[in-house]
């Protein structure tokens, strides 16, 4: 009754926050990513350190689909607690595998499914003394089965661990010998391989595998920010660690000494007051958080934005409004970002759509920063950010420099009769600043309060209004600088379009293949910044219908679209939201749409 | 903070320091502040300190929060890179600024509501951090620009200009970033300067966060009879409980100490201080002590100046965390990349 599904198919654990599932199902990740199958990895995670339900869904696909799909064909269930969710789950014609040491045949009955229970649990009493390790090695031991059944290939199964416990082989014999226990117990008892089952079909040479946050971390290094602040908030806290384990590995000098400073700060107000006064001085500095904590910057963002300070703030979206969902992901806090601070404000973001763009994002983000003075955001989330994609290779040119923007020195203020920190010489709204330290005739009074073209104090009328006009001349120069929109146009004309942001790219472009096979045709424009240009306009303007895939409930890009374009067709763009905290799904695109154009033949 | 630029005026009893820089040189644009305010004397103060020890202008930050304290930074050193920023959170911006740029001289103006209310938090984490900073805090009891609300250094039962009593406990700074285990704690009074001047170049030589609390009486809402920060309250009530003289590095101790009455501290740059004693008791290098003098002050009403407490050997901010010795944004961009190489090789294990 089941059809064979090779190199295609989601496999689903479910497991108990702390009981050390994590290493198990990277290692099954990895095991297919060296078979050659692209994988993404989804962790869906409680706000818990121990003792709550959590689970790791891992989807195979053949063709590189990378969106999360909303179905489950093999679900290993290892928590009691979650039995009856995790069954209902399965796709039908699908696997349902669960620890049998305590028989629930009873419960887990469905028809159109094959439930395989496996004694895991009294296997490894059995097998293994210590308590902690019994618990361990059932995970390992579950690899052990999905090996035999999903047809995993044992040696790169042991190549993982000899590599993962290099220092420690006693370590690589116990998980060996726990992988065989469920290896021998799936032969024995049940027809391997299962139908869903994985082919080795490559090497997938030219990738890896990497999480949002590590990729942008590493942009950081690259970048040559040599400051970073923050205060640990879900899910932005791994960017931190990963700065410092780069910083650790690449920025030491022989003796010991670090070239770079990473601050804990007390809140998120005072992590922004750091990233301001350490970019002021001349050093890139950034800060790393999420929603919440934007909330608390929001202040010096305002005061960045009106006294020209460079600055780069990653957030990593998760669930709001409020505490909301910690652990879980959305594309919420674009309009935030966008108007961030009291008064007039405009802030460019970026959106990095995997984690590729998290590292060559926050490289641009900096180079943006200095030439604009200005915050600057890249809008990750909590999909990109904390989950394994699997992407190719990061690239690096080393004749790379970063773009430090109007700078004068010494040599340069000879040049000139009086420096004026805020006077626009080039017409393109951006002034020359200079780095405290230098030169006295450089020397100027940073401000938040009204100042006038030449940098003083200032409550004239005309004057402050001089400033605020050409802050709005440098918004016009921003729109040429950040990153054009990417195009994706459809095989044939068409006059229907969806424009999408960010971790959404994976399930619309899985999405308008699926439609093209139902002859349903769309032009995507994939969005990578804000400000908008003369790209998004002219898209705009090509169709009759434009959906705007987000993960937020208010349609927040549709707004920015509507606000800060020419087009003020509201009836234009139609909103095709998900934002329940699950990463997106193609079937939730491919609906809609269908939907709606079925609905157009209906009326017409 | 002021429009109004300053007429200079060459006196030739102003002489050239050390690196040819006259007393001028030091000076900002006119204050705006209430005539007699504290604060302008306390400026005052800065400048001759700052003079004397020939610091480049550039290589002195400036740094601020809001409220009238807060303007001041703009009256003096006109050559020194300045930042005013938001309510209470200098401290935080003073903290990035010195990660980028370690060998920067930093001086902070904050006033008892930018860094006992609002600030508190900041406050107290930069004293934590043992930040390099110099860190005044002008302090006179009440909000000034919004016109005379108590602020949180106010003594309970201290009266405001129309006549309302402070009922809620007060919060000294001195106290507090004592055990917070601040480095270099000292109170002055913007009525001396003689005080003052070398209280502030010590604090500028302290490698650490050196916090100088300054009563500075605001002459417009609190210099009345029944306020504790008025000119009056403080001459009459001020105890001066460690006289502290500053000596540069290659300057002799001059001989007017008596050996057993004074102890001379070396500071990290070579410069010390002479802290004399006025009362036997006292010793600004113990701890617990400063903290048990300071309440039994406090209980009798009385206002105690001088440097209370010091410790040259707590380490700073960068020291905790092995920076380099070289400002951070000294390093050319090619020693900070890791390269093409590195990049290839970090993800030969990311497969």
């Amino acid at each position: 009754m089941t059809t064979e599904r090779i190199n295609d198919f989601v496999l689903k654990i479910g497991t108990v926050n702390g009981t050390g599932s994590a290493s198990a199902n990277g290692m099954l990740m990895k095991a297919l990513f060296r078979m050659g199958i692209p994988v993404t990895g989804k962790n869906m995670f409680p706000s818990n350190i121990q003792g709550l339900p959590t689970w790791y869904e891992i989807r195979a696909n053949r063709d590189g689909y990378m969106a999360r799909e909303a179905r489950v064909d093999v679900m290993v269930a290892m928590n009691a607690q979650t039995y009856a969710k995790d069954l209902a789950e399965v796709a039908p014609g699908g696997f349902f595998i669960y620890d049998s040491t305590w028989p629930r045949e009873s419960q887990l009955e469905r028809d159109d499914i094959t439930v395989l229970g496996v004694p895991l649990a009294r296997m490894c009493n059995e097998h293994f003394d210590k308590a902690r390790v019994r618990i361990l090695m059932k995970n390992i031991a579950y690899v052990g089965v999905l090996s035999a059944l999903l047809g995993i290939d044992r040696a790169v199964l042991k190549q993982l661990l000899e590599e993962t416990f290099a220092s420690k082989p006693k370590l690589v014999d116990s998980n060996l010998e726990a992988i065989n226990l469920g290896y021998e117990y799936a032969t024995a008892n049940f027809t391997c391989p299962l139908p869903v089952r994985a082919e080795p079909m490559g090497d997938n040479a030219g990738h890896i595998l990497i999480d949002g946050n590590s990729a942008a971390a590493l942009g950081c290094v690259y970048a040559g920010a040599t400051v970073g602040a923050w205060y640990p908030i879900t899910p932005s806290t791994s960017l931190m660690d990963g700065f410092e384990r780069y910083c650790k590995m690449f920025r030491r000098t022989e003796d010991g000494q670090n070239n770079f400073c990473i601050i804990q700060a007390e809140d998120e107000l005072a992590a922004a007051g750091m990233v301001l006064g350490a970019n002021w001085m001349g050093a890139r500095a950034f800060t790393p958080t999420s929603g919440p904590g934007i909330s608390l910057m929001s202040e010096f963002i305002g005061f960045a934005y009106y006294a020209e300070i460079p600055s780069v703030f990653f957030n990593i979206q998760r669930v709001g409004p409020s505490t909301g969902m910690p652990t879980r992901t959305q594309q919420c806090d674009v309009t935030m970002c966008a108007y961030a601070s009291h008064g007039d404000t405009r802030h460019p973001l970026l959106f990095p759509a995997d984690p590729r763009e998290c590292f060559e994002m926050a490289v641009n983000a900096f180079d943006l920063a200095e030439r604009l003075q200005t915050p600057v955001f890249v809008l990750s989330d909590l999909d990109i950010g904390m989950n394994d994609w699997m992407i190719p290779e990061l690239e690096w040119n080393d004749t790379w420099r970063p773009d430090r923007g109007k700078v004068l020195h010494s040599a340069e203020l000879d040049e000139i009769q009086k420096f004026h920190r805020y006077l626009d010489t080039d017409g393109d709204g951006i002034t020359a600043r200079t780095y405290p330290g230098e030169d006295a005739r450089g020397a100027y009074f940073v401000r938040g309060s009204g100042h006038n073209r030449y940098g003083g104090y200032t409550e004239d009328a005309a004057e402050y209004q001089d400033v605020v006009d050409r802050l709005l001349v440098k918004w016009e120069t921003a729109k040429s600088l950040v990153p054009q929109p990417v195009l994706r146009e459809a095989p044939e004309p068409t006059r229907l379009g969806v424009i999408a942001y960010g971790s959404s790219d994976g399930a619309v472009n899985e999405a308008l293949d699926r439609l093209a096979e139902s002859d349903i045709h769309l032009d995507y424009l994939r969005v990578k910044a804000f400000p908008f240009n003369d790209h998004v306009e002219a898209f705009l303007e090509a169709h009759d219908t434009v959906f705007v895939v987000e993960q937020n409930r208010d349609a927040q890009l549709r707004s920015l679209l509507l606000t800060e374009t020419e087009t003020g067709r509201r009836d234009l763009l139609v909103p095709l939201l998900h934002y329940n905290g699950m990463p997106i799904p193609s079937d939730c695109v491919i609906k809609a749409v269908t939907e709606f154009c079925a609905g157009k033949e209906v009326a017409a | 903070m002021t429009f109004i630029a300053k007429p200079r005026i060459d006196l030739p009893s102003d002489r050239l320091n050390d690196i040819g820089l006259r007393r001028r040189d030091y000076e900002g644009v006119l204050s705006t502040l209430c005539a007699g305010c504290g604060h302008d004397s306390i400026t005052a103060a800065i400048v001759q300190a700052f003079w004397e020890m020939s610091i480049a202008p550039e290589k002195v930050a400036k740094l601020s929060g809001i409220g009238c304290s807060s303007k001041t930074p703009a009256y003096f050193i006109s050559g020194a890179h300045g930042f005013n920023s938001v309510h209470g959170r200098m401290p935080s911006v003073a903290t990035g600024a010195m990660a980028g740029n370690r060998d920067m001289v930093a001086i902070a103006v904050s006033g008892d509501g930018d860094s006992l209310s609002i600030g508190f938090g900041q406050f107290g984490h930069v004293v934590r951090r043992n930040l390099n900073l110099l860190y005044i805090i002008e302090n006179n009891g009440v909000y000034g620009l919004t016109k005379g609300q108590f602020s949180a250094s106010a003594d309970v039962g201290s009266r405001a200009k129309k006549g309302a009593e402070n009922r809620w406990q007060n919060i000294d700074p001195v106290a507090t970033a004592i055990s917070l285990g601040g480095s270099f704690v000292a109170r002055g009074f913007s009525g001396d300067r003689d005080q003052l001047v070398p209280l502030i170049k010590a604090g500028v030589r302290h490698r650490g966060c050196a916090v100088i609390d300054v009563v500075s009486p605001c002459v417009t809402f609190n210099d009345h009879e029944g306020s504790t920060k008025s000119y009056a309250y403080t001459r009459e009530h001020k105890h001066e409980a460690v006289k502290l003289d500053f000596v540069p590095p290659a300057e002799e101790i001059s001989a007017q100490f008596d050996p057993g009455e004074a102890k001379a501290v070396t500071l990290h740059d070579g410069s010390r201080v002479m802290l004399r004693r006025t009362e036997d008791s006292y010793d600004p290098s113990d701890r617990s002590r400063a903290l048990q003098y300071l309440e039994t002050a406090r209980s009798r009403g009385e206002v105690v100046t001088g440097l209370m407490y010091m410790n040259e050997d707590l380490p700073e901010m960068h020291d905790l965390f092995g920076t380099t010795a070289r400002p951070l944004t000294d390093i050319p961009y090619e020693e900070l990349s890791p390269g093409s190489e590195a990049l290839r090789k970090l993800q030969a294990k990311m497969r």
